[in-house]
């Protein structure tokens, strides 16, 4: 009872003491951070990856432009995200798959090399919280992402305006505004991810392999798992009824869920074409009456906030894991 | 004088385990205002343990530590806003300037930026590193991070200083500047230093009291030459001495002088470890058998013997009992000799 209670008022005294100075810390750090990764070259080319995908996806698009506005001439501007040309794959999907290259990059090293530097050790004998080094970090990292995905956006809307002539109307600036901010949330559950590896892992060698190899199963070979996963416990055959083939499709997709890219694969592009309906399996019979047409925004945020749910709470996780295990770690020099 | 004065380290009955090892056991420690206190002992003593304790940075398995009435674990900020620690191998983000380098800590500190301008020049000043300022310290030489770590715990302007090991690895030219450096901070701020080292030398150059540590037990503390007076009134005397002509006989002459534990050969001249005081004998006998005394030199105040026998004894003791108090080990030495 009495360490209980002693614990509490200290507590209190560091909840005080964090209104005066504590948040000088965290400020300091965030800005050094930022400053950098600014400065740093892996942020140069970073830049420069992401400039070059996204010239050679608005080149795709706006080459096959004429094609896609002849059969439906509706959200000509989403169709410059979305529309992939000739083996160049659309932006969305290019986001898709080198948005984790970003988060990765910014983070794989954020703890472990301030400690083989030997600067953990006194950055955490400063008067600081120790949750302000990897705030401040995360913090960073997140702002970085969000203001190149969102410079990113504009580039390509900008280029998009002079190219086909064509306006945008408010909804069309909505959902991309809303695509916007899923790929910064998408990006910033992989920096999460880096970080947390960057706390685990001395090396940040290992840290970068680990985070990379997790990006090639998520793109690559998670749909594989899922198929197998599927097969295996809703079989199907020739003689299978529509209630397995349902079983096993609805499988394949709970896996597939699971993993972040398919997840947001699959917000974005409900997102950015109003068509989509549902992200599920919808029967021919659940669709008698239905009026064609397209869905309002508001309809299709609707659709894809569990989507947003999901991935802001894998975020979330993943930060709290490397919070607590950085938390925990004892500081010792090299 | 000192003991008037209330400690401002003080730690009662500090104990940190790891699984089953004890780094650090039932440490009773009290260190006073000004004073350069050298926590001395072999690499994995518990120094480091010890201090990381202090700083906050790990919670004791059991007892408790304040400096200056704050006790260490419940109020990490408040220790860390005025104990500076300067870790061994102190590390910089080798791809900012010596002075960003600071400027960053005075930030972190919470300083007000012109405040943290004019420190960062002065103690660029004061530890000679004007000149290297900036340059990225991914340049810097070992000698110079030194430097530069200790102007970047004195940035926050802390009453007590921790350093760890912080003579490894410098020359000595650089030592010597060091030793200067951390002896002004003492008589000139009034900092309270705390130096934790294996580096019998240089810690016995400009400390005023040591404490001995022993697998995680403080086997000895005190003023340097009351260490060494505790140790004769144990009956342990060390002559060196050499004469000329350097033969067989003058060893033999040594160990015949009575009282004589043992006589090594160590360079250029001999070791004789006593039990009682063989100066004179020493005299008369070589003088009789027509020796002259090249050298002659009582060890009393030389650290280094003092930390071989502490070590030697402690280790005995080790094995003989567990949990002894460090205050009675004096005694114990006594009731053996």
């Amino acid at each position: 009872m009495e360490m209980k209670l002693e614990k509490n008022q200290g507590g209190l005294l560091r909840l005080r003491e964090k209104k005066g100075r504590g948040e000088s810390g965290l400020s300091a750090l965030y800005h050094k951070e930022l400053a950098d990764h600014i400065g740093s070259r892996r942020f140069l080319i970073v830049l420069v990856l992401i400039v070059l995908t996204s010239y050679a996806s608005i080149y795709g698009a706006v080459s096959n432009l004429s094609d896609a506005v002849a059969s439906d001439s509706d959200f000509i501007f989403l169709k410059l995200f979305t529309l992939s040309g000739n083996s160049i794959p659309s932006f969305t999907s290019f986001i898709a798959l080198l948005g984790p290259f970003v988060g990765l990059t910014l983070g794989f090293d954020a703890i472990n090399s301030e400690r083989a530097e030997g600067t953990l050790n006194r950055l955490v004998s400063q008067p600081i919280y120790r949750d302000s080094v990897i705030n401040g970090k995360f913090l960073a990292g997140a702002a970085i992402i969000t203001v190149m995905v969102f410079s990113m956006g504009l580039f390509i809307g900008g280029v998009g305006l002079l190219v086909t002539g064509i306006p945008p109307s408010a909804e069309e600036i909505g959902r991309v505004l809303v695509f916007l901010v899923f790929t910064a949330v998408y990006i910033c559950f992989w920096l999460a991810l880096a970080i947390l590896f960057s706390v685990l892992c001395r090396h940040a060698a290992t840290s970068a392999m680990l985070g990379i190899g997790l990006w090639i199963f998520f793109a690559l070979f998670m749909s594989l798992v899922a198929t197998m996963t599927a097969g295996f416990l809703y079989p199907i055959n020739d003689t299978a009824t529509v209630g397995q083939v349902l079983n096993n499709y609805e499988c394949q997709t709970a896996i597939n869920r699971l993993s972040p890219y398919y997840l947001y694969s699959e917000a974005v592009s409900t997102i950015m074409n109003p068509n989509v309906r549902s992200t599920n399996l919808i029967l021919p019979q659940q669709l008698s009456g239905a009026i064609t047409g397209y869905l309002s925004l508001g309809q299709s945020i609707l659709l894809v906030w569990p989507h947003m749910t999901g991935l802001l709470a894998l975020t979330a996780v993943i930060f709290g894991i490397s919070y607590i295990g950085f938390m925990r770690r004892e500081v010792r020099s090299r | 004088m000192e003991e008037t004065l209330s400690p401002i380290i003080h730690t009662e009955g500090l104990t940190k385990c790891y699984g089953s090892k004890t780094a650090v056991s039932e440490l009773n420690l009290d260190i006073y205002p000004g004073e350069i206190f050298g926590l001395l002992g072999p690499n994995g003593a518990g120094k480091t343990t010890t201090t990381l304790m202090l700083l906050g940075l790990s919670e004791p398995t059991s007892g408790q530590a304040w400096i200056d009435g704050k006790n260490c674990t419940r109020e990490p900020i408040a220790i860390k806003r005025m104990v500076g620690y300067l870790p061994d191998n102190v590390g910089f983000y080798s791809d900012m300037t010596g002075r960003e380098n600071l400027h960053f800590t005075g930030r972190l500190n919470g300083l007000p930026e012109d405040v943290i301008r004019t420190r960062a020049e002065d103690l660029l000043e004061k530890v000679g590193m004007t000149q290297a300022a900036d340059q990225k310290t991914g340049t810097y030489s070992r000698g110079m991070k030194q430097r530069l770590g200790v102007a970047d715990v004195l940035m926050k302007d802390p009453s007590v200083i921790i350093m760890d090991e912080p003579t490894l690895g410098i020359d000595p030219e650089g030592m010597r500047e060091l030793m200067q450096l951390i002896r002004r901070l003492a008589s000139e701020d009034g900092r309270t230093i705390l130096i934790s080292s294996h580096q019998l030398y240089q810690i016995q150059q400009i400390c005023d009291r040591v404490g001995l540590f022993v697998e995680g037990k403080l086997v000895a503390c005190g003023k340097i030459d009351e260490l060494a007076r505790s140790m004769h009134r144990e009956g342990q005397y060390v002559l060196e001495t050499a004469a000329f002509p350097d033969d067989a006989g003058f060893k033999e002459l040594l160990e015949n002088l009575g009282n004589v534990d043992s006589v090594e050969r160590e360079g250029e001249f001999y070791v004789v470890r006593s039990r009682s005081d063989a100066k004179r004998e020493l005299l008369r006998r070589a003088l009789d058998a027509g020796y002259t005394l090249a050298h002659l030199r009582q060890r009393e105040n030389d650290l280094d013997e003092i930390y071989h026998r502490y070590f030697e004894e402690a280790e005995q003791e080790h094995g003989n009992e567990t949990g002894k108090k460090p205050g009675r080990f004096a005694a114990f030495a006594r009731e053996k000799g």
